[in-house]
């Protein structure tokens, strides 16, 4: 009977590319945006120096955008010289008086309420952190603010402990630290820092990215409600020339930067021959290797996550994915299909998996990279899902057909995109692992506990993940190797940044 | 198609598997979304009683139950299937009768398994004999444990030979199995031996259904699909009380498997007590307001 042999039709649409799975046409999600009723932004942000916040010394201020719509939000004060000035003077005015005469306890007891406040305020922070850098709630709702948090407990906990932290000898603090940090994780590079620099009985003066500099201001307010001593904690506001004041005032003792290789570079070439001390913490192009015996499905899952974790605007990112040849097709199959499932939209909606970029200099960045991909050759992928019109999206985007040799492959594009390379054996993974200028982390997938050792321990970057990836806890010890950065932050080898030991 | 060799075993990740389901969990459904997604899962249940204690009564009050949800309600789905022992097949069948709904039965020894083979296959054919639409058997757990895989196999196959043109649910009894990656193997067995279902459980064990073993179980599924093309359905049982619980369920399916697995043909919830709460929850979202438990029918 010819009509048993005929094809149902069916009524879905595949969206995967390799078969009929199919993630869009039926039962999608309705929005589910956070509130954001119990938000206040104010019009323009002053700096804050002195325990108090003040207008810049020239009166200019630059505007910040929220990049899921393009709007601005709100206007912060750019710093100038004198204002790094007296921001550094009142650092040193409270960590010659007020801060260094307080017990360790007592120094403790702020961080631990800093903490705590945090955490009342977590959904505050998490909503703000969202508006505006760009990030999915979820990320910044259990990311970014419990971890900032878990660093101010963490730290909190050494400040009267320091004597023991390193035994046989006695850690002085340093002094005033001026710290930079960077757009990505700006609440919680904030947290990375302030809180070891404290704990350890130094002063700061912080600079935020000028793109993402709200919650730094928040956090300030905080740090007022808190009580903590005027002076100890100073946030100014600004683009590269605030910085670059920073790093070159003859009062600072050390120098913390968290950002891109180039501008590392030139912060460690202007401090050669100062005393002051200093820690890096650079770019990265994060190798994930894919062997033949993982866990296949749970592999890709690890891989979605190293690189898509917060748009791929993350200095460890796994961007260069190296899969062993017998299971490359099956795994590129898989992460494709993966991508299908992956929504990309606005960051305030809980089920956003992708926010926006938070830039449009970013933006511009990673797209120039997607042409030079296909100048280059490269076979593109790019998930089908819809994006939001307004603001800067960009598709998750995979790239295959693409070699050592390749621009997309060496350099670091800071976005949703990832090269897909084959190997044969662990040496050729781990040589081609180790075949860049970075060395921040890495990710190991097999179902076989020596081999993870082994791999792991030939890989020259600061961490390696195993079987997971973007994991932080602020008990680990994270930096780079090689032009990924100088020195540790996190653990106990963070608190020996703020410290010189005798 | 080469034989696959069961001995080899396929890895799970246990970490990865708990990580996924809990991030799959923190999808947040509301509004329209949620409302269709409570009616597909009425219409996707196998509202079951599985009793030393059933008689025909409890069978027939049941049957009324799957034809008419709610009655304040008539527009609602009905649900996809009643699942009885083989002995009531044969009354469930008259009260369904002309609604659509399936008669499903447990069979072969339910729900230990322990029978000879032959009187596994008499079984099933008693229940198919007496109407039934789909089979819900047990593997033997015992044989699979010791590494008879081949075994378990051949009587799943021989069970299927039984069932002729009833659609046969094979039950894991996961609890029984204890590892993810014996979950993936029994499902891999179950698949490839002519299952048109696997399913987690007897609901005579705890634990019954979890969401980390259906997502290694819908994994499954998708790996078979992309071999050979075959849809083959999915039935969590026992353990499912809650509509949240449910809606849970639904986006591992949805983004696991797609939409095309999210219909009674491919996906089916074995419980008892969840259909009230989901009917609960579809009254509130309808009117606003939770109704008293004491408005919906204990059956």
């Amino acid at each position: 009977m010819s009509q048993t042999t005929e094809t149902k039709e069916t009524p879905y649409k595949p969206t995967s590319p390799n078969s009929k799975l199919d993630f869009a046409s039926f039962w999608e999600y309705d929005p589910a945006p956070e509130s954001t009723d119990h938000i206040t932004i104010e019009d323009r942000y002053e700096l804050f120096i002195d325990g108090k916040f003040v207008k810049p010394s020239k009166g200019r201020y630059f505007k910040s955008t929220n990049p899921a719509t393009k709007e601005v939000i709100t206007e912060f004060a750019e710093a100038t010289q004198s204002d790094v000035d007296k921001a550094v003077k009142a650092a040193r005015k409270a960590y010659n008086g007020e801060w260094s005469s307080l017990s360790a306890k007592a120094r403790g007891k702020y961080l631990f309420r800093i903490a705590r406040m945090l955490q009342e305020r977590a959904r505050e922070f998490s909503v703000l952190e969202s508006i505006d850098g760009g990030k999915p709630i979820r990320e910044s709702r259990d990311v970014d603010v419990p971890l900032a948090a878990a660093h101010f407990f963490y730290y909190a906990g050494w400040a009267d402990k320091l004597d023991y932290a390193f035994p046989g000898k006695t850690p002085e603090s340093l002094g005033v630290c001026g710290q930079i940090i960077p757009w990505n994780f700006p609440l919680l590079m904030l947290a990375w820092k302030i809180a070891p620099a404290l704990a350890c009985g130094n002063t700061v003066v912080l600079k935020p990215a000028e793109s993402t500099s709200l919650t730094a201001l928040k956090f300030a307010e905080l740090v007022k409600d808190a009580g903590v001593p005027a002076g100890v904690i100073n946030i100014v506001t600004g683009a590269g020339q605030t910085g670059s004041e920073i790093v070159n005032h003859n009062d600072i003792n050390k120098i913390a930067f968290t950002g891109s290789t180039k501008v590392g570079k030139i912060i460690q070439k202007s401090l050669a021959g100062t005393d002051k001390k200093f820690t890096l913490e650079l770019g990265g192009k994060g190798a994930l290797i894919v062997f033949e015996d993982a866990a296949i499905d749970q592999a890709v899952e690890g891989i979605i996550n190293a690189i898509f974790f917060n748009q791929g605007h993350v200095c460890c990112a796994g961007s260069r994915l190296l899969v062993q040849e017998g299971v490359a097709d099956q795994v590129i199959n898989k992460l494709k299909d993966r991508m299908e499932s992956l929504i990309v939209g606005d960051p305030l909606d809980k089920n956003t998996d992708i926010g926006a970029i938070n830039s449009s200099q970013q933006f511009d960045t990673i797209n120039s990279f997607l042409e030079i991909g296909l100048e280059e050759g490269a076979d593109v992928y790019q998930s089908k899902c819809e994006i939001p019109d307004s603001g800067y999206f960009i598709r998750p985007t995979l790239f295959t057909n693409v070699s050592q040799s390749n621009r997309v492959v060496q350099e670091e594009i800071f976005g949703p995109v990832l090269t897909v390379q084959t190997f044969r054996t662990a040496d050729e993974a781990i040589d081609k692992a180790n075949n860049t200028p970075f060395g921040l982390a890495g990710g190991v997938w097999t179902d076989k506990g020596s081999k993870i050792f082994k791999v792991g321990s030939e890989l020259r970057s600061g961490v390696v993940w195993a079987n997971t990836y973007n994991k932080f806890d602020p008990t680990s010890p994270f930096g780079g190797f090689k032009e990924s950065g100088v020195g540790r932050e996190g653990g106990l080898h963070g608190l020996a940044a703020y410290v010189n030991l005798k | 198609m080469s034989l696959t060799d069961y001995s080899i075993t396929k890895p799970i990740d246990q970490v990865a598997i708990e990580e996924r389901v809990s991030r799959l969990n923190k999808r947040s459904i509301k509004k329209e979304s949620k409302v269709q997604a409570l009616k597909m899962a009425l219409s996707m249940m196998d509202l079951t009683t599985l009793e030393g204690k059933d008689s025909d009564g409890k069978v027939i009050q049941l049957c009324q139950k799957a034809k008419l949800p709610y009655a304040s309600m008539p527009d609602l789905p009905k649900v996809a299937a009643v699942c009885v022992y083989p002995t009531m097949v044969r009354i469930a069948k008259k009260h369904v009768s002309g609604s659509g709904i399936h008669v499903a039965s447990v069979a072969t020894a339910f729900p230990s398994g322990m029978a000879p083979l032959s009187v596994r296959i008499d079984d099933t054919k008693f229940a198919v004999s007496e109407g039934a639409d789909e089979v819900d058997m047990v593997i033997s757990r015992g044989a699979f444990l010791s590494g008879e895989y081949n075994k378990v196999f051949d009587e799943i196959a021989a069970i299927k030979e039984a069932c002729g043109d009833a659609h046969l649910k094979v039950i894991l009894e996961t609890g029984e199995l204890l590892t993810y990656e014996n979950v993936r193997k029994a499902s891999d067995i179950a698949m490839e031996a002519g299952g048109d279902f696997i399913k987690t459980s007897t609901g005579k064990i705890s634990p019954a259904a979890t969401q980390p073993v259906t997502l290694v179980m819908l994994e499954a599924i998708r790996d078979y699909y992309y071999k050979t093309g075959k849809m083959i359905g999915m039935k969590p049982a026992g353990g499912i009380r809650t509509a949240k619980q449910a809606l849970q369920y639904l986006v591992l399916v949805k983004e696991t498997l797609g939409a095309a697995w999210l219909n009674n043909q491919y996906f089916r919830f074995g419980a008892s007590s969840l259909a009230n709460d989901v009917l609960m929850q579809i009254v509130k979202q309808e009117t606003g307001q939770y109704q008293s438990p004491d408005y919906f029918s204990v059956d």
